[in-house]
C-alpha cells in the first residue's frame, strides 16, 4: 500500500503539467476564436461567431481542408497499402531475420522528419535525383515538373514519413495472433489465401484501424511537407493556420480553425477507438 | 530396431483389420537434434492409439507431422494407399484437436464448428444441420450463438472436438486435449472421449504424457522415449509384459531386480525364483500389487526346494496411505528395498519382521533402458542374447 503523500507526490506533477501546458492552452484557444481582431491589430475581447461564419462562407478555407483530408486519405491509402504487405511478411515469413528486418523497418523514424523531407526536395526537383535519371535514360526530354511542388510530392513524402506508423500497429497486433489458429483453419481444410481472408484479416483489424487513424490524423495536421514540397497547390490547412498566427495576425481566425481541425480529429480519434473494441477479441 | 518391428506386428496381428495408417521409417532433425527416429508404426480403422512419451520425447512433433505442420526430415506417411506426407494440411483428411483449443474468437461456436463446412463449400443447410447436430453430440447447443471467450475451458474442449468431428475426417488427431482441464473435469472428459470415440467410429490419435490416461482410453499404446518407439501394445500387455525397464518404470510402479541368472533361476539376494532367461545378468520388472503378505504356512517358509511362490521376510520402512490400498517400502533381510501394494489396513507397528510372497511368473524379465537417455544397456552383451 502506498501513503497518501507517496500517491500525492507522484500524481500531483503531471496533472500540473497537463493543466499547464494542455488544458489551459486548449482553454484560450477556445477563447480566442470567438474573439475577433481590430484594424489596429489589437484582440478585440467581445464574443461572437464572426470567426465562424468567415470560415462557412469563405470557400478557400474549407476547400483548404477537403484538399487536406483528400491528401490525407491518399496518404492513409498507401501507407496502408505498403505497410500491411510489410508487417505480414515480417510476422509471419521472415524467420529468424525478424528482429532485424524489424529495426530496419525503425531506423528510418531515428532520422528527423525534416531531413526525410529535404531529402524527397533533392530527389523530385527539377535537375534532382529521379528528372536527372529519367533524362540519361531517354525516357523524357526536359524535367517533369509536376513531381515537386505538387499535391504529389506531399502525398509521397508523407507516405514515407508516415508507412512506419501504419506498420507498427499491424505488425504488432499480427504477432498477437496465436500462431495455433493459423494452423487450425489450415487444418479445417482452408488454404493459405483462405486463412488470411477469414481468420487473420479480421483478427488484425484493430491494428488496421490504429494505424489508418495515424496515418491520415498526422498528414492532416501536417505542415512542413507541404510548406517544402507542396507548392501553391499542395497547400493544407495547417499552412493556413501557421500563417494566419504569424504574418496575417488573425489569432482567432486561427484559433477558430484549430478548434475545427481538433473538434475533426478528436471525432476520428473516437470513431477508431469504438471500431477497435468491437473488434478485438481476447 | 528389432523390438519394434516386433511388437508393430504382434499388436497389428491381434487387432486383425484393416490398416487406415501407415508410418514408415519417420525421422525428423531440427537441425542438429534428432526430435524423432526411424519411427514406423501402423495404424488400424477405428482404433483409439495413444502415443505416451514424456515431455521432450517427439509425442507432439510425430502428432504435427501427421497433421502437416511439420515436414519430416525422412520416412513416409501413407494413408489408405494415399501418400500424406508431401500433402499440404489442408488437403489431409485429417482434423485436429489442439492442446489450447484453438478456437477462432471472432467466430461464435456456431461459425467455428461450421468453419470447415463452409470452407468446403457444403450448401447452407447441410452446413446448418450438421454443426447443430456436432454441438448436440457434445452438449453444447445451447452456446452456439456464444463467443468462445464466453464459455469455459471445458466447453471450449468439447467445441474443439465438434468442430473436427463436423468434418468426419478420417483420422482425429488430439493434442493433450485434456491437459487444461482440472482433475475432475478431465476423468469426466476421458469416459465422454472414449464413449464418443467407439460411437462416431473415426479413429483417434491421442497424445498425452500422463500415463494413467493412456490406459484409461486406448486401445493401444505407443510408448515414445527420446525420439524412438519404445513399445507398442495394448493398456493390459505394457503394463503386465513391459518389454523394457523404461516401460515398466513409467507406466506405473514397478520394482526393478536386477538378478543374476544361472541354470533357470534367478538369484537377487535374498531372493530366487525359477525363470526361462538364459544364464547372465538379467533385469526383472515385479509390480508392487504382485507381492502380498504371505499365507501363514510356516512349513513352507524354510522350505529349500525352489518354489514357485517366492517367499521373504521384511522390515516395514514406511507406509502412505492411497485410499483403497497402502504402498509400503519394505528391507528385507539382504538389504533389499521393495515397494509392495496391499490392501488397505492397519500393519502391526512392530519391529517384527514381515513375511511377503510373490509368484515367479510375476517377475517379468525386461530389456534394460535408462530413462530419458538413448544410450541402452546397463547390461550391455545381455541384451543381444534376447535380441
Amino acid at each position: 500500500m502506498f501513503s497518501r503523500a507517496y500517491r500525492t507526490a507522484i500524481t500531483v506533477p503531471p496533472l500540473v503539467w497537463v493543466a499547464v501546458f494542455l488544458l489551459v492552452p486548449y482553454l484560450l484557444m477556445f477563447c480566442y476564436s470567438f474573439w475577433s481582431v481590430s484594424d489596429s491589430g489589437t484582440i478585440v475581447h467581445s464574443w461572437n461567431l464572426d470567426n465562424y461564419h468567415e470560415l462557412l462562407n469563405k470557400p478557400v478555407y474549407w476547400q483548404t481542408l477537403l484538399r487536406s483530408m483528400w491528401i490525407a486519405a491518399r496518404v492513409m491509402f498507401f501507407s496502408m497499402l505498403l505497410g500491411y504487405p510489410l508487417a505480414y511478411l515480417l510476422s509471419f515469413h521472415a524467420g529468424g531475420r525478424k528482429d532485424l528486418y524489424y529495426q530496419l523497418v525503425i531506423i528510418p523514424l531515428w532520422v528527423s522528419y525534416l531531413v526525410r523531407a529535404y531529402a524527397w526536395k533533392t530527389i523530385l526537383g527539377t535537375d534532382g535525383v529521379l528528372n536527372t535519371l529519367l533524362q540519361y535514360a531517354h525516357l523524357t526530354s526536359h524535367p517533369l515538373d509536376f513531381l515537386l511542388y505538387s499535391p504529389f510530392a506531399v502525398v509521397l513524402t508523407l507516405t514515407h514519413i508516415y508507412t512506419p506508423f501504419t506498420f507498427l500497429p499491424i505488425y504488432a497486433s499480427l504477432e498477437h495472433i496465436p500462431r495455433n489458429l493459423v494452423e487450425a483453419s489450415h487444418d479445417l481444410g482452408a488454404t493459405p489465401a483462405q486463412t488470411f481472408w477469414r481468420v487473420i484479416f479480421p483478427l488484425s483489424i484493430p491494428g488496421v484501424l490504429a494505424g489508418a487513424t495515424f496515418a491520415f490524423v498526422l498528414s492532416l495536421g501536417d505542415f512542413l511537407a507541404p510548406l517544402l514540397l507542396g507548392g501553391p497547390s499542395g497547400i493544407m490547412i495547417s499552412n493556413i493556420v501557421v500563417s494566419l498566427f504569424g504574418a496575417a495576425y488573425n489569432w482567432p481566425l486561427g484559433a477558430a480553425i484549430s478548434l475545427c481541425m481538433l473538434t475533426l480529429v478528436l471525432g476520428l480519434i473516437f470513431l477508431s477507438e469504438r471500431l477497435e473494441k468491437k473488434w478485438s477479441f481476447s | 530396431m528389432a523390438t519394434i518391428a516386433e511388437s508393430v506386428a504382434g499388436s497389428g496381428g491381434e487387432l486383425n483389420s484393416t490398416s487406415l495408417l501407415s508410418i514408415r521409417s519417420v525421422a525428423k532433425h531440427f537441425g542438429k537434434n534428432v526430435v524423432l527416429r526411424d519411427i514406423s508404426l501402423e495404424i488400424t480403422e477405428g482404433e483409439f492409439l495413444t502415443i505416451l512419451g514424456e515431455s521432450g520425447s517427439g509425442k507432439t512433433t510425430l502428432l504435427r507431422i501427421l497433421a502437416g505442420f511439420e515436414q519430416s526430415t525422412s520416412g513416409e506417411v501413407w494413408m489408405q494407399g494415399e501418400r500424406l506426407d508431401t500433402q499440404p494440411p489442408y488437403r489431409r483428411r485429417v482434423n485436429t484437436v489442439f492442446q489450447h483449443y484453438a478456437l477462432f474468437p471472432h467466430m461464435t461456436v456456431e461459425q467455428n464448428v461450421g468453419y470447415g463446412l463452409a470452407i468446403a463449400k457444403r450448401p447452407a443447410a447441410e452446413v446448418e444441420s450438421r454443426v447443430a447436430e456436432a454441438l448436440a453430440k457434445v452438449k453444447m447447443s445451447a452456446y452456439a450463438k456464444s463467443k468462445p471467450s464466453k464459455i469455459s475451458g471445458g466447453q471450449q474442449q468439447r467445441i474443439a472436438l465438434a468442430r473436427a468431428l463436423v468434418n468426419r475426417p478420417r483420422l482425429l488427431l488430439l493434442d493433450e486435449p485434456l491437459s487444461a482441464l482440472d482433475a475432475n473435469l478431465r476423468r469426466q472428459m476421458q469416459v465422454e472421449l472414449k464413449a464418443l470415440q467407439r460411437e462416431v467410429g473415426i479413429t483417434f490419435i491421442f497424445v498425452t504424457h500422463d500415463q494413467e490416461e493412456a490406459m484409461v482410453m486406448s486401445d493401444r499404446i505407443a510408448l515414445l522415449r527420446s525420439g524412438e518407439l519404445e513399445q507398442v501394445a495394448t493398456p493390459r500387455e505394457i503394463y503386465n509384459r513391459p518389454a523394457t525397464s523404461y516401460t515398466a518404470q513409467f507406466i506405473g510402479h514397478t520394482n526393478l531386480l536386477k538378478a543374476d541368472v544361472r541354470h533357470g533361476t534367478a538369484y537377487c539376494p535374498p531372493l530366487q525364483w525359477l525363470t526361462s532367461v538364459p544364464d547372465g545378468v538379467a533385469l526383472f520388472s515385479l509390480r508392487p500389487e504382485c507381492i502380498r503378505p504371505a499365507s501363514a504356512s510356516p512349513a513352507a517358509t524354510g522350505s529349500p526346494a525352489l518354489p514357485t511362490t517366492v517367499r521373504f521376510r521384511a522390515h516395514l520402512r514406511d507406509q502412505a496411505f492411497h485410499g483403497a490400498t497402502d504402498l509400503l517400502r519394505v528391507e528385507s533381510d539382504g538389504g533389499l528395498i521393495l515397494t509392495i501394494r496391499t490392501a488397505s489396513r492397519d500393519l502391526p507397528n512392530s519391529e517384527a519382521p514381515l513375511e511377503f510372497e510373490f509368484s515367479a511368473a510375476d517377475a517379468v524379465p525386461v530389456r534394460a533402458t535408462s530413462l530419458g537417455s538413448n544410450s541402452e544397456s546397463i547390461l550391455g552383451s545381455n541384451e543381444e542374447d534376447r535380441a
